[in-house]
């Protein structure tokens, strides 16, 4: 059986693709960021996962307004980057994983996630960025992209992201094959680009929830989007997607490293390793 | 069922909530409906070949697009908080603000009304 071994909740800020493509990463202003991921890349090669979930949001390449899921499943064999209009270079393609795609999706629909099925889908930067940091090499490993509508309101609330994250973590850990499986939470924390407000910042609120999405899920799944943006600035609601990466953990939840380092362009940035423990999940059986 | 859930809020408490935030303008349904024709013309810029056809003839190509006086305005001062007024989302302005290569720290500096420098200044204390 599949078992997902953790969750890793990181920024995806367009800027940190031009540092890398760039090579600046020992720069003053970025050394503080990237070294926040050398804990991670030695998880990585400890843990060896073999499947990765990103859990993201479309900031317009694959998705426009016309037609917006609320919940998207990617199930392609591959998913291309491609241009976003302000510079980033385009990525090589990354490996699809699509027999397990269907069962996350035939798993999440039995369940009532009414979400949408893409054999298609381009993959922004908030995909392409964590995939980056975590490997810079570039390691192959199957990806299965799950899009999380944060562009128009109404957006999925907190609580309903905490849930789809759980559906998830039952699907995987139902997939009959063997699998090392990592989770992406991509995004965060609070900034916010546009209106009066912008460059807002709000480091109380994100220490907070880096506490809570640990060990206070509950606090953050009852806030409503209107608060969440109140707190985190508009963008910063890419909470959801760490939400839903942290409800797909099925067992005891430790942390095992966090970076917290403000300002990577207009952002707080942050990169956080939560490890699944197995004391729930040892009976093998989905939880329903 | 639903008795354990958290009550429905309708449209207009919802708005009412977005509308209590300081400085933001969320992108709710009336800036949907206000603002299709110029996202639709900002997600187009995804191409190149777009980028060049607007930075070519730019009334031409809101023309193409139906964009209205507002929006057309707003371009032409290249002011973001005309173009949010007007319907537009951060998302898809960004597109548009990158064929002149104006940086999320300038646009933001724009909208705070002060420079560049001090807009920075103000992320970096932001981390104290």
């Amino acid at each position: 059986m599949a078992r997902i071994i953790g969750g890793i909740a990181t920024s995806h800020i367009p800027a940190i693709g031009k540092a890398i493509a760039q090579g600046t990463q020992q720069q003053p202003y970025w050394k503080p960021f990237f070294d926040g991921y050398n804990p991670v890349h030695s998880w990585l090669e400890k843990e060896q996962p073999d499947v990765v979930v990103v859990i993201y949001n479309d900031h317009g390449l694959n998705f426009f307004l016309d037609k917006m899921p609320t919940f998207a499943v990617g199930a392609a064999t591959e998913y291309s980057n491609a241009d976003e209009g302000w510079g980033l270079p385009v990525s090589l393609p990354f490996t699809g994983y699509p027999e397990m795609s269907w069962h996350l999706i035939e798993s999440l629909i039995q369940e009532e996630f009414d979400l949408t099925t893409c054999q298609e889908m381009l993959v922004d930067h908030a995909f392409v960025v964590p995939m980056t940091l975590l490997w810079p090499d570039r390691r192959p490993i199957r990806t299965i992209p799950i899009a999380i509508n944060t562009v128009q309101f109404p957006l999925p609330t907190p609580a309903r992201c905490f849930k789809l994250g759980k559906a998830i973590g039952r699907a995987i850990e139902s997939f009959g094959k063997e699998h090392r499986v990592v989770i992406i939470g991509s995004g965060g924390m609070s900034h916010q680009l546009d209106g009066e407000r912008a460059g807002f910042i709000n480091k109380t609120f994100d220490i907070t929830c880096l506490d809570q999405i640990i060990n206070d899920t509950a606090a953050l799944s009852q806030m409503s989007v209107a608060e969440l943006v109140l707190l985190a600035g508009v963008q910063g609601v890419e909470l959801l997607n760490w939400l839903v990466m942290r409800g797909a953990m099925t067992g005891s939840v430790s942390e095992k490293h966090r970076n917290y380092h403000v300002p990577i362009s207009n952002t707080a940035a942050a990169v956080m390793i939560l490890e699944n423990g197995t004391a729930l999940a040892s009976s093998g059986k989905s939880r329903v | 069922m639903a008795t354990s859930a958290a009550p429905v809020e309708t449209r207009e408490s919802l708005q009412d909530a977005y509308d209590r935030i300081p400085g933001t303008i969320v992108f709710d349904s009336r800036a949907a409906m206000k603002g299709y024709a110029l996202n639709k013309m900002c997600y187009s810029f995804n191409s190149r070949e777009n980028r060049e056809a607007y930075r070519r003839n730019e009334d031409a190509y809101c023309e193409a697009y139906q964009l209205n006086a507002q929006q057309r305005l707003a371009l032409k001062h290249r002011n973001v908080a005309e173009l949010l007024e007007a319907g537009g989302n951060m998302y898809y302005l960004a597109k548009w603000a990158g064929i002149f290569g104006m940086t999320v720290q300038q646009l933001g500096a724009q909208q705070r009304g002060i420079t560049e420098d001090a807009f920075k200044e103000m992320l970096l204390r932001a981390g104290d």
